[in-house]
């Protein structure tokens, strides 16, 4: 070990004779400098740090301020999710799904619910599906914003934060009104979902999409084309397609290195193919074309907000099956077949035939796959959740390898993890 | 049925097993262990097959303990829209042991380090094979398997103990601690825990 003491007084060297203090003059302080060529650094990021976007905890070598290597820890945040699904009914799962990727909770109910009504085979009604795809593009416009948010913070804007989470809020506030939590929201059920949505929500839904991209737009001037924000992210943190795709990457990752692969497009689910949408696709894979392709994700969400609103049809939300959705508490008080459903719903939970589904959706982080294997009973034997951000971050040692310390600080918030979905 | 089922069994012959279409309309084929990284690396190189990216690696563990534990690999074709699921059956009895892929797909590395996590199957050649989720010196077992009970095996005072008697130098692994010759400036007695061997095991209770 070599330890480097500096035998140089440099704080105090005194006053000269007029009174002032001395200054060491240029080109002596560098003879004094210990040479620390050679010498690596063990640095410690995390868990509880801001800048790491939860519980994530990064060991990095430094060899002066370039990263050498990458060492993450996780699962400070583990929950054991697919083990408690193991233990509960089909709809019990769903308000375990919030709490996975609890910056776009809707969409990951209604990734559940697809998956389960797949293996049960349910078709749900037109009124569910626009509703559905409300609920996704409302969780990927929030999600983008909170990352957008925060990855200027760390880039050190603070403005575009506050504007993201303004219009954050109004989505927040919506969410609030159709389900009546912020977070949890437990929005969908197998074969339905848990509420329709109230009558000011698509007046507030119109009045959200009318005005947001104005103020997305806005974010876009301060940041797009500022010289520092280009500076911080352009050619930092670069993955070409093929690398991309070997490792897994999905979602605004994967575009964002020119692989124009959307679920959405590629395998749509709830009637995507429909609505008029664009893939914005990156072209250099770095974090720039990451912030770009994120951007760009939210005006064609807004888009698609606009024509699901246009076209939500009437109709019940719910299948017309008593076996699946419970009976209404009326008609459960005063029918004693509803009754017994009710009863048998409850104490026995939906039964799903044996056999697997695997439904995977495009959430903000990524292909979002839920996995069910099912024994005959209503609990599944293995609930398996494909998590996009603990697969997109399994990328960050080679992304980061080479760059400065600061640099690191940009790949890991373009990644755009969240830990309750990375640890499960 | 996925006509690469055909074409896979045309090819390997007898290490192919059962194929099923599953209630998603994907098509899943049983796999003999031995040729797996083979079997998978001609399904992603093969000019007409080119599964070239892989969505998932899990596993499954039934209920039913006289079933096998099942491999599961979630195949794509991005050019050609075409999902493919490859299971490998792995008798609870014998040893949990399979190939890694991580030689073919680079995104396998952290997928494998979770099952090997979370129900102890071993996948040789894997460049790194740590525990990912729960923590290096975590001694309960493989909390996903079906004989792990839910709220796990040691008392909630046993956890808590074991919690409070950890040495907190364990944080970092001794491959970690020769950075910068980090364990050098460590205390002499947290120095001497550590070469006790201190970290894979918990001091025993007072």
């Amino acid at each position: 070990m070599s330890k480097h003491t500096v035998a140089f007084d440099l704080a105090t060297p005194g006053l000269d004779a007029t009174g002032q203090p001395m200054r060491v003059p240029l080109g002596v302080a560098a003879d004094v400098e210990p040479t620390l060529a050679g010498e690596h650094m063990l640095i410690n990021i995390g868990p509880q740090h801001p800048a790491t976007h939860g519980v994530l905890r990064l060991v990095v070598e430094l060899d002066g301020e370039t990263v050498v290597r990458v060492i993450p820890h996780i699962g400070y945040l583990h929950s054991g999710f697919e083990k408690l699904g193991e233990y509960r009914h089909y709809n019990q799962i769903i308000p375990l799904s919030d709490r996975t990727d609890y910056l776009a909770p809707m969409s990951n109910n209604v990734g559940v619910a697809l998956a389960a009504e797949k293996l049960m085979g349910i078709t749900i009604t037109p009124r569910c599906t626009v509703l559905r795809v409300i609920a996704c593009e409302m969780s990927r416009i929030i999600s983008h914003l909170v990352w957008l948010g925060t990855t200027s913070i760390d880039l050190g804007a603070f403005t575009p934060f506050l504007w993201a989470f303004q219009q954050r809020e109004r989505i927040y506030n919506l969410q609030e009104m159709w389900t009546g939590a912020r977070l949890t929201t437990s929005l969908t059920r197998v074969g339905g979902l848990m509420a329709d949505i109230p009558s000011a929500f698509v007046e507030g839904l119109r009045d959200f999409t009318a005005t947001f991209p104005s103020a997305l737009g806005e974010i876009d001037r301060v940041l797009t084309r500022n010289a520092v924000w280009a500076g911080r992210t352009q050619g930092v943190g670069a993955l070409g397609g093929a690398e991309a795709i070997n490792h897994s990457l999905s979602g605004p990752m994967l575009r964002a290195s020119g692989v124009p692969w959307d679920v959405r497009k590629d395998h749509p689910y709830l009637d995507y193919e429909t609505y008029d949408f664009d893939v914005p696709v990156g072209e250099h894979g770095d974090v720039y074309d990451r912030y770009l392709v994120r951007l760009e994700e939210c005006t064609q969400s807004n888009r698609i907000l606009v024509q699901a609103l246009d076209r939500l049809p009437d109709g019940p939300i719910n299948v017309d099956d008593p076996r699946v959705i419970l009976p209404s508490k009326t008609s459960a008080m005063n029918d004693m077949e509803a009754m017994i459903y009710h009863f048998k719903q409850v104490m026995e939970g939906v039964k799903a035939p044996v056999g697997e589904a695997y439904v995977g959706i495009e959430n903000p982080k990524g292909e979002l796959g839920n996995y069910f294997v099912s024994d005959g009973t209503a609990k599944p034997v293995r609930w398996r959740i494909r998590p996009p951000a603990f697969i997109n971050l399994s990328v960050l040692p080679r992304l980061a390898t080479g760059h400065l310390l600061s640099d690191l600080i940009a790949i890991n918030a373009s990644i755009d993890i969240v830990m309750g979905e990375v640890d499960r | 049925m996925n006509p690469s089922v055909d074409a896979l069994r045309a090819t390997f012959g007898p290490a192919i097993g059962r194929a099923v279409v599953a209630r998603d309309g994907v098509s899943v084929v049983s796999v003999r262990p031995e040729p797996l990284v083979a079997v998978l690396a001609w399904l992603r190189d093969t000019v007409g097959e080119r599964y070239d990216y892989l969505v998932d690696v899990t596993a499954v563990e039934y209920r039913d303990g006289e079933r096998p534990l099942e491999l599961v690999y979630f195949l794509r074709s991005l050019a050609r829209r075409t999902d493919l699921r490859v299971k490998v059956d792995l008798e609870l009895r014998g040893p949990l042991a399979v190939d890694s892929v991580v030689s073919l797909w680079a995104g396998a590395n952290w997928l494998e380090r979770e099952v090997f996590d979370m129900f102890g199957v071993t996948f040789r050649g894997h460049p790194d094979l740590r525990r990912i989720l729960m923590w290096d010196t975590y001694a309960e077992g493989y909390p996903l398997r079906k004989d792990f009970p839910l709220r796990g095996r040691f008392s909630r005072a046993e956890q808590v103990r074991q919690a409070l008697a950890a040495n907190p130098e364990a944080h970092y692994s001794m491959e970690e601690l020769s950075i910068a010759e980090a364990y050098d400036e460590l205390p002499p007695d947290v120095k001497a825990r550590l070469d006790q061997g201190e970290r894979g095991t918990v001091a025993d209770a007072p």
